[in-house]
């Protein structure tokens, strides 16, 4: 996945939507599901894993030439797992309420595949630097599709986000949207749209491409 | 009874697919074909009983009275992984067939979150050795029962007219949705 064309602003914003973590590689899907029943929510989460992310991936590259083959997998664990140990303690200092409607899933990071995805396929083979652009990207990209998929199951489920209400008091709440079944449902969706907009972009591009052909052939 | 009802919380209540989002990777990567969907059940079952039994004796023995909790997270992953390493061993030593069936599902349940979440929950609801083993049995029959229903609804899935857009994760995100709105069903039991 590691061209070394790419410049480091390409290696920013490919994870913002080209290789969006969430949306495109379709990782990390049980925080994304479990924790989006409020917009606040999904930031915290995004947030932390961010953290962790930006951390594990500079951490990993630095040691990437001391570390065996046989045991990176192990060694990238204990280093995650190191990360996500102080953001748990740092999150229950400081913002102990949000902690508690994160519950299980602060330590559950750990085990988040976007996280250890990185570090294997990318953070082991760069230099710290492009580890940290490229850790940085997705943990962007995964922080917004947190907050896009909480903002939308907290506008119809309880008519606020980030708790301003936004529909009037008529609209009768989808209780479903902050159910499990909502974030099933929901992410459906926007996968589906995601879908659309990149065939709508594909089909514009190739229509250009043909009509540039045609204008060489006519000239 | 209290038993039995444990297992059925953990089995149907709050399945962990389906209402407490832990091992949606598996649920959506291994849920293609009917065979593998219960091989991956059987194999992730198996390590859940064994992890949570031995990251109860770790809690009990080692972490508590040392008052080390800030290591809970570390010291379980520690332990998954390597009991997935070890499973891994002794089922390749035990019985090759076996072996050959589970092959690469087996490494994968290391990164299965509904493992570690489940070795959190018991620690967090202060479950007893048995009661824990018996949570781990019923969340992985839970996680084994949704792994079969998905994949016998995509079996059938391939020959329906999807919408092209919805195809691939979409369509099976918005079937898991609708197994989800079924599971409501069950929230009403209580035990």
């Amino acid at each position: 996945m590691s061209k070394k064309e790419l410049s480091l602003g390409a290696d920013f914003t490919k994870g913002l939507w080209d290789q969006n973590p969430v949306l495109r590689q379709l990782l990390g899907m049980c925080p994304t599901l479990a924790v989006t029943t409020s917009a606040i929510n999904g930031l915290g989460m995004g947030v932390a894993t961010t953290f962790v992310l930006v951390c594990a991936s500079l951490m990993v590259s630095l040691v990437r030439k001391a570390i065996p083959a046989q045991v990176r997998i192990a060694s990238y664990i204990v280093i995650i797992a190191a990360f996500v140990t102080i953001v748990d303690l740092a999150m229950k200092a400081k913002f102990p309420a949000l902690s508690k409607s994160l519950g299980a899933f602060i330590p559950l990071i750990v085990v988040n595949c976007v996280i250890l995805g990185r570090q294997e396929a990318y953070a082991s083979k760069n230099n710290p630097l492009r580890s940290v652009v490229d850790a940085a990207g997705m943990g962007l990209g995964f922080t917004a599709s947190l907050i896009v998929l909480g903002g939308v199951r907290e506008l119809l489920g309880n008519r606020t986000v980030f708790g301003f209400q936004l529909l009037p008091d008529v609209w009768e709440p989808w209780i479903v949207m902050i159910l499990p079944a909502g974030a099933f449902l929901t992410l459906g969706l926007i996968l589906g749209g995601v879908n659309m907009l990149n065939r709508h972009r594909e089909q514009a591009a190739l229509q250009t491409a043909r009509r540039a052909s045609l204008a060489v052939k006519e000239a | 009874m209290e038993l039995f009802g444990i297992f059925i919380t953990a089995a149907v209540i709050n399945n962990f697919v389906l209402s407490q989002f832990l091992g949606i990777c598996p649920f959506l990567g291994v849920s293609g074909k009917l065979s593998s969907a219960t091989s991956m059940g059987m194999a992730t079952t198996f390590v859940m009983v064994m992890a949570a039994g031995v990251t109860f004796l770790i809690q009990e023995y080692v972490l508590d009275p040392a008052g080390l909790g800030f290591l809970q997270t570390v010291s379980f992953i520690l332990v998954i992984a390597s009991l997935v390493q070890f499973v891994e061993m002794v089922i390749k030593k035990v019985s090759t067939p076996l072996y050959r069936a589970l092959g690469i599902f087996l490494p994968l349940i290391t990164t299965n979150c509904a493992i570690m979440g489940l070795c959190l929950f018991a620690v967090m609801k202060d479950f007893s050795f048995i009661e824990s083993l018996v949570f781990a049995l019923g969340a992985g029959a839970g996680f084994t029962l949704a792994l079969v229903l998905m994949a016998g609804i995509r079996e059938e899935l391939e020959l329906a007219n999807v919408p092209l857009n919805l195809r691939g994760a979409g369509i099976t995100l918005i079937v898991a949705g609708t197994l989800a709105l079924s599971f409501m069903g069950f929230a009403g039991m209580k035990f």
